[in-house]
């Protein structure tokens, strides 16, 4: 059974109890729809399962079969340097019919960001590590597809749409 | 299957309709050989456009992938021109599954699901077979590879 590399560490996004039992992660794209279709159950687990639950989020944009994956990915990075990843994570699931160039800048006005910095950001060879370290990371992980979700450090081959009865156990 | 050790037996397939790869020509070079069952699956978990993603990842290894199909080059056109992939199909068409045959990983009119890792000198160093109708993803393809660094 695929394990995840690395384990959770400082430079993942994560949200929810720090001392969760359950730890579950997510490679996502944020232009997939069953990504989409994923956030929305993790939305309800969150709120099924509280403080039992910790959720973290790595980036697996597929550029060559979505042409504003990439960006997208940059546009999260570029909002965490301003503190407000998940609110930028949720704003793109929430309207990705709508994604292109145009959306990153006007969600990132909506949510007040400091938008020279955030374009400047986007723009910088750090960032687009980060978000490659995360695609080879899932590589290296077994990720075969988006989304793909570990929990507690192993990978979970069930369909998602199951997953709220597979942590509710 | 053929298996780690093994010399990677040569072959010359079609990569479109006018322009053919021989894997001996390749040598100098580590070479990916991903069997798979036919073209046209559903994309987002779809094997041949992960890797479509990793190209990069594998140059960093010299390592060249080729995808190999029963379908006819001029299915794989299509197919490649559709999902915008960046590297050769090979078609294993004409006779049918023979280089398939060849590598062990040929069944019920398809090849099967198989990873073959070739070193520069043409020996095969590591080689996988996934159940059919599962993506193996490339976290094995990357540990060979860095194990022939």
């Amino acid at each position: 059974m695929p394990t995840l590399i690395p384990p959770v560490n400082a430079l993942d996004h994560a949200t929810g109890a720090e001392h969760a039992t359950i730890e579950l992660v997510e490679y996502g794209d944020f232009q997939c729809p069953y990504c989409r279709e994923a956030f929305f159950i993790v939305k309800e687990l969150q709120q099924q399962l509280g403080d039992k639950l910790r959720f973290i989020f790595r980036n697996f944009p597929l550029s060559e079969a979505h042409e504003y994956a990439m960006d997208a990915a940059l546009a999260a990075e570029a909002a965490a340097l301003q503190q407000q990843f998940w609110p930028m994570h949720d704003a793109l699931y929430n309207r990705q019919s709508d994604l292109d160039e145009t959306l990153l800048v006007t969600l990132a006005t909506e949510l007040g960001l400091d938008l020279h910095k955030f374009s400047n950001d986007m723009d910088t060879p750090r960032l687009l590590s980060k978000v490659e370290a995360d695609f080879e990371s899932g590589v290296r992980s077994g990720v075969n597809g988006t989304p793909t979700f570990y929990v507690n450090g192993k990978r979970y081959d069930g369909d998602y749409q199951d997953l709220a009865s597979f942590l509710v156990r | 299957m053929l298996q780690k050790g093994e010399k990677a037996p040569d072959f010359t397939l079609p990569s479109t309709p006018e322009k053919s790869i021989t894997l001996a020509d390749l040598r100098g070079k580590n070479v990916i050989l991903a069997f798979y069952p036919a073209d046209w699956s559903p994309v987002c978990s779809d094997q041949m456009s992960l890797y479509n993603e990793m190209l990069k990842y594998f140059e960093r290894y010299n390592a060249v992938l080729l995808g190999v199909s029963v379908d006819g080059a001029w299915c794989h056109q299509a197919f490649a021109k559709a999902r915008q992939l960046h590297f050769d199909l090979l078609a294993d068409f004409e006779p049918k599954g023979a280089v398939s045959r060849l590598y062990d990983v040929y069944a019920e009119g398809v090849s099967q699901r198989a990873l073959f890792v070739i070193d520069a000198e043409g020996i095969i160093r590591w080689s996988y077979l996934s159940p059919i109708g599962q993506n193996p993803g490339a976290d094995g393809i990357l540990d060979a590879l860095e194990k022939i660094k």
